[in-house]
Formats: structure tokens, sequence, C-alpha cells
């Protein structure tokens, strides 16, 4: 819509000769301009501009739907209205039936604590047919660290789904239906995203899993904010290929280590924390993640990303927690890895509060990824 | 040369001048055809420019409002309290927030509120979006919402429930006051409200701008729209942008229609903002995105922010409302006062 042409819109001849004229051939170039830039580039007065403009914008602007309209359509013609279940009971019911259509969900923790291990379940699910909780369809695996093992993939299947995966046509049918990228670079990620949007519907493709966002960038050669510049376009491209297509998309991000200068409050929670000292001896200290460990990938992304999974190890148990979701509250279930994939330990989430849902913890967990961390209880 | 002020073409202003109108004083005593001859433009064209003229010249002649304006287009401090006095607020459905806010969300005015992912601006995004709706006799606007979601961040199932909470306190209200006042019937369904709220989806900064210049059109033909909730403002213009120059001129266009909007219709705009790190004073800090350009175009702007295990909001700009915090909590019926016993409102 952004890149229509000024060819197409039914504007008044002499100002559409005048738009072709002076270079202005999509709706995107003449909107990017102020009226009064328009005046002087075109020469024409203000009352034609404003004509000119609020026709392409009819033009342009989506059209729109009521939010009951978008509820009815939402069930009637997708999956559980919009809902992809991942099997975990717990999880689902907080999700609202499951992962999300057509936005972002990250799952985000440090290594080896089983992020994978829940790409490769979902993988399996959703190429299953829809009377065993799949979306019958096919996967698109992108696997950035080369951590895909089909091997895992069948075992899994083989013991969640017995009477399905022991026929072997029936395994081999399965498995066929999950295709595996594996780029090496940022730039062969960025041509794969675009045959994959291209070729996304007619090849039916039900589910994106991108494993891990993060490790295509920290094989370039740019630190910090130039870094996650980089992924902009891919995290916009991404978001909306996950909406044309109402398809989940599944990402995995790595963790870091906090810097010392790390923002974590306002300007103004400085005054207000020694207003309050002054006026009643109370010392409100600021809020700080007293955990060493965050998400990579910085803040854009963070805000990118509509549901957010953390996965953390904490006194020797592993935790999933629901971090960033518009619809779920702030819960953490516990879990373990089995033969048969990732299992909650209790459906029953705790609720945890405040920023502490936000924050990874990596203790009592065997590999640590980062040795600038002083202490590790 | 005030000629400059006039919103005409280069060429007819060229014509003007060399014709020898530099000021608008010379053109208020001539006649459209001696105007067209001496300048070389077509009568049509004389009669436009006289007639700009004349609107930016003339002196007390035309009031408006019938009360007495010095200026054209004026209106003075007294009536203006008036209106403001009777202007009905948007709830939070938070006391507290309402509190520190004057009432609630104020229409007429642009509302910026930012904070990091997952303090909740969607939700307050989304219950405003639900309370515009509340009828006049408990106290709301009894009108319809637009929302703008930049992000796909919207999700219905969580307008439902926010909907079917307030409908539920809505009935909670008709049973304390049954004894006393006529009660209000609430024929409303969570359905109807969801009904009532516009959801336009935009995928560039391109549908933004154009949406936005469309909506005066579109609030034309559906008078009953209250509140505009734009989710978030900021995705798009966040990338794709190699000209920063450029985006602060698009940005502030942007607002500059909001207000305009805003005040024409008398409707409240609530715009939803992401935090970027800024570096001041040798410290990273967080800060509303969209730069220091931005943070002028609003009338109001709250933070949301965490405050050890709470959520607290702060007013940071206003023009009317004291610097204060209150705490509030997301629940599953929606915003709520925050549960804690040691809630307060600090004030600056």
């Amino acid at each position: 819509m952004a890149n229509k042409m000024i060819s197409e819109i039914p504007l008044p001849k002499s100002i559409a000769n005048v738009f072709a004229a002076r270079n202005i051939s999509t709706a995107k170039d003449a909107l990017s301009l102020t009226e009064f830039e328009l005046m002087e580039l075109l020469d024409v007065g203000l009352t034609e501009v404003r004509s000119a403009l609020s026709q392409i914008s009819e033009i342009v602007a989506p059209p729109y739907q009521t939010a009951l309209s978008l509820m009815e359509q939402r069930f009637q013609n997708e999956h559980l209205g919009g809902h992809f279940p991942t099997g975990l009971k717990g999880l689902d019911a907080a999700l609202c039936g499951g992962i999300p259509f057509g936005v972002l969900t990250e799952l985000v923790g440090p290594a080896g604590i089983g992020k994978t291990q829940f790409c490769l379940k979902l993988s399996l699910l959703a190429s299953l047919p829809t009377n065993c909780g799949g979306l019958d369809g096919r996967v698109i695996y992108i696997d950035v660290e080369s951590k895909f093992s089909s091997r895992r993939l069948l075992e899994i299947g083989l013991r969640s789904f017995p009477e399905i995966f022991q026929m072997k046509e029936m395994a081999q049918e399965m498995a066929g239906r999950i295709f595996v990228l594996r780029p090496s670079s940022l730039s062969e990620f960025t041509q794969s995203l675009q045959q994959i949007k291209v070729s996304l519907l007619q090849n039916q493709v039900k589910m994106l899993v991108i494993d891990s966002m993060a490790a295509l960038v920290s094989g370039e050669h740019e630190q910090g904010v130039r870094r996650q510049q980089t992924l902009s376009w891919h995290i916009s491209f991404i978001k909306s290929l996950a909406e044309f297509s109402r398809i989940p998309v599944v990402v995995t991000n790595q963790v870091r280590s906090q810097s010392h200068d790390e923002a974590s409050q306002y300007s103004f929670q400085e005054y207000l924390s020694c207003a309050v000292q002054s006026r009643d001896g109370i010392v409100e200290t600021p809020t700080r993640y007293d955990s060493h460990l965050v998400a990579a990938l910085g803040i854009h992304w963070a805000h990118a990303v509509t549901t957010r999974l953390v996965l953390e190890a904490k006194s020797g148990q592993r935790f999933i927690k629901v971090a960033k979701s518009p619809i779920s509250p702030p819960l953490a279930f516990p879990f373990h890895i089995t033969s048969s994939g990732i299992s909650l330990l209790s459906d029953e989430g705790m609720e945890l509060m405040g920023p502490e849902i936000n924050s990874i913890h990596c203790q009592g967990h065997n590999e640590i990824i980062n040795f600038r961390m002083e202490s590790l209880v | 040369m005030e000629i400059w002020r006039l919103p005409i073409s280069a060429s007819q202003r060229g014509k003007l001048i060399s014709a020898g109108y530099t000021t608008l004083s010379s053109l208020s005593s001539i006649s459209s055809s001696d105007l067209a001859r001496e300048s070389k433009v077509s009568e049509s064209e004389a009669l436009d420019i006289l007639k700009f003229a004349s609107h930016s010249h003339s002196g007390g002649s035309e009031m408006s409002s019938g009360n007495c304006s010095i200026f054209e287009g004026a209106q003075n401090a007294w009536d203006m309290l008036h209106e403001e006095e009777s202007l009905v607020h948007i709830t939070t459905s938070s006391a507290d927030l309402d509190n520190i806010l004057g009432g609630g969300i104020h229409c007429k005015e642009v509302t910026e509120i930012g904070g990091v992912p997952g303090i909740g601006k969607t939700q307050l995004g989304i219950q405003i979006a639900v309370n515009v709706q509340i009828p006049h006799g408990f106290g709301g606007l009894g009108g319809k919402a637009i929302y703008i979601d930049t992000e796909g961040s919207f999700m219905v199932e969580r307008a439902l429930q926010i909907a079917e909470a307030c409908i539920g306190d809505m009935s909670e209200y008709n049973r304390f006051i049954r004894k006393d006042f006529q009660a209000c019937e609430i024929r409303m369904q969570p359905k109807d409200i969801l009904g009532n709220i516009f959801y336009f989806r935009i995928c560039s900064y391109t549908e933004q701008i154009a949406l936005i210049n469309y909506l005066d059109k579109f609030i034309s033909e559906h008078k009953d729209v209250k509140v505009v909730v734009v989710d978030s403002v900021t995705f798009h213009f966040r990338q794709d942008f190699d000209d920063m120059a450029l985006r602060t001129r698009v940005l502030s266009g942007m607002a500059l229609k909001l207000m305009k909007l805003a005040k024409k219709f008398s409707l409240a705009v609530v715009l939803l903002n992401q935090v970027t790190t800024k570096h001041t004073e040798g410290s990273f800090q967080l800060a509303l995105a969209l730069g220091d350009s931005w943070s002028h175009t609003c009338t109001n702007r709250i933070v949301l922010y965490w405050n050890g295990n709470e959520r607290y909001a702060y007013i940071d700009k206003s023009p009317s409302l004291r610097s204060a915090s209150a705490a509030y909590s997301v629940t599953p019926r929606g915003i709520r006062n925050s549960s804690s016993s040691c809630k307060r409102i600090r004030m600056m």
C-alpha cells in the first residue's frame, strides 16, 4: 500500500502531471514531505496540495475493522481463534490457547536451558494433523547455530506420539514437512527471508522458527547499538511476514551479561527518590535487576516481540516464565526436559511480582556462557 | 514583505512582487480585475489572493464567537475556563491514576504514554478504548474508539476480558445506588463494546501518515468517536529513516494534525511510545523514544515505570497537572489500583 504509484491514484490531471514532473512517483515520496515542502517543490497553492494529499491518504490508508469483526473472523478462519497449542497445559491456559498467530514469540534463556528442545517439539507439533493438536502444515526452521538434530526430533516424536511415529511412512511424512535452512551469514539469512515471504502461502507453511536470532549478529563485527540497528530491517520484515501470513513465528534469543553502565532508570527517578528521602527519611533504592544476565539484542528488539518466554534455572530447577504477554499475567512454570521433549512439572504457574519476571537466572546450572560475571551461586 | 505569509504558490508570489505588491495593505484596496491585469495572473487566482490577504489582514470586524474577541479566531481565557471545566475525562479504571491525571485522560489534548516493554502500555490503551464507551449515566463519554495498531499487539481476547470486567463493574455500581437513585440500565454487552472499537492495522510509516491524514474525514463520518489510541507511534519511525531531519519534520507534522483533530472534534488522543537509552551527564538513562524534538510536541506526557515490585505512572509533562506519581496494577480485569498497602501518591 505504501508503494502505491501516484499515477494509479485518481488525482486531477494537472496535479498528477506536476507530481510526475518533479519525480514524485510513489505515495511514500509524497507523504514524506510536509505541506509547505510540497508547495515549494510543485509550485502550487495550499488548497491544491491539501486536496491532493487527502486523496492520496484516503487511498493509502488501510481499511478499518471493528474489534468485534476481527474476533469473529479469527475464530471462524483460524485454528483455535489464532493460537497454536504447545502441549504444555499450564502455558497454553495462560496464553489463552497457545502461541499466538501473526506475531513474534521469543524464547530467551542461557545456553543449554532447553530453547532448541522447545523449538524441536513445536516444529514437530506443527507438522502433525489437526486431530492430534497440530497445524497440519510445513515448518521452516532456520538453524543458525547448526543445532537441529533430526534424530532427536524423531525420538521426541516416537515418545510423545508413538501411534504415529512407529509407522515409518508416517514418521517420514511428518519429518518431511520440516524444512531446515542453515544460513552462514546475515546476508544469506536476508536472502532466505525474502524467498520465504514469496513462497510462504503457496507452500502451506504453518510455522517459522528462527534459532537463534542473536547468533546472526554475533558473527558480525559491530558492537552495541550498531549491532541492534543491523537487525532493525529484519525485525520489521519478520513482523510483517508474520502479520500477513498469520502464522506463529518463534524466535530464540541468547543472554549476555549486564554491563555496569546499563541504563535502568529514567532521569526523574533520581529526583523522586531524593525527594522521598528528604521528606520522610525513607530511601527507595532504584530498581535494578539483581541478576547479571539480560536478554541480548537490546531494547528495540524487546519492544518488537509480542510475547517473551524466559527460560531460566534457579536453585537447580528450570522455569519457563511468561515475561511479556498482552494476555497473560506474569506466571512461572517449572519444567524439565525428558526424552519426549519439554514438559511442565506443574500446570499451576506461580505468579511473580514486579520486574522479577524479566530477570534471567542461571543458578545451579552447569553451563555458564559469560566469563565476565563475578560470582554465580 | 508580508506577501510571504500568504498560502500561495511561489510563482504567484513572484508575480505579485514584480508587479509591486509587497505588503498586505497594498492589496486591501484593489479590485480583483485590476490585480489580475497588473500581476498577469488569472481572474480566479486574483480573487483567491485577495481573499487570503483580507483574512490575514482584517482587524476586529469579524467575530466568530459573538463575545468580545479582539483578534479573529481567538478566545479569551475566561471563556476557555468555562469550556475546560465542562469537559468530561476518560477514566483509566484506577482511581489513583485518575487522581493524578485530574480526573482521567483529557479530551481535546494529546497525551503521550511511554514505558519499557511489558509495563502495560497496550493494556492501558485497550482499557481507555473500552472506558470511553462508558455511558453518560455512569459518568463516561458514551463514545467510540479508534485503535491504531502499528505493532500487532492488540489481542481481541484481552479486549473482550476488559470489556466484560467493565460491564461487571457497572452492574456492581448499579446495585449500590439502586436504593437512592434511578439506576441507569445497562444494555451493553461485551460484544457491543468490541463493536465500537475501530481497529486499523498499520504496516509502514507511509500508512501511518496517510491514516492520520484520513482520520479527519473518517471522524467527520463517525462523529461519536471520542478517543484515538495509537499503539505505538514509535515503531515504524525507529527504522528505515536515514534522514533524521526528515523524520523530525514528519513527526511534528503528524503531531500537529493529531492536535488539530483533538481540538476540532473534542476527542482525546493517546499516543503510546517506546523507550530508548540516552547518554546524559556521563551515564546512560532511559528516555522515551523519538528524540528531543518529539518530546515537545505532546501536550501531556506520562511515563510508566517499575518501582520495586510495583508499576508506577509519573506525570512527566503537563500544562495543568503537577508532577506526581501513582501506583497501578494490571489485573485480569484490566488496569486497576495497586493492591499493596503501602501505596501512596507522591507529589513532587
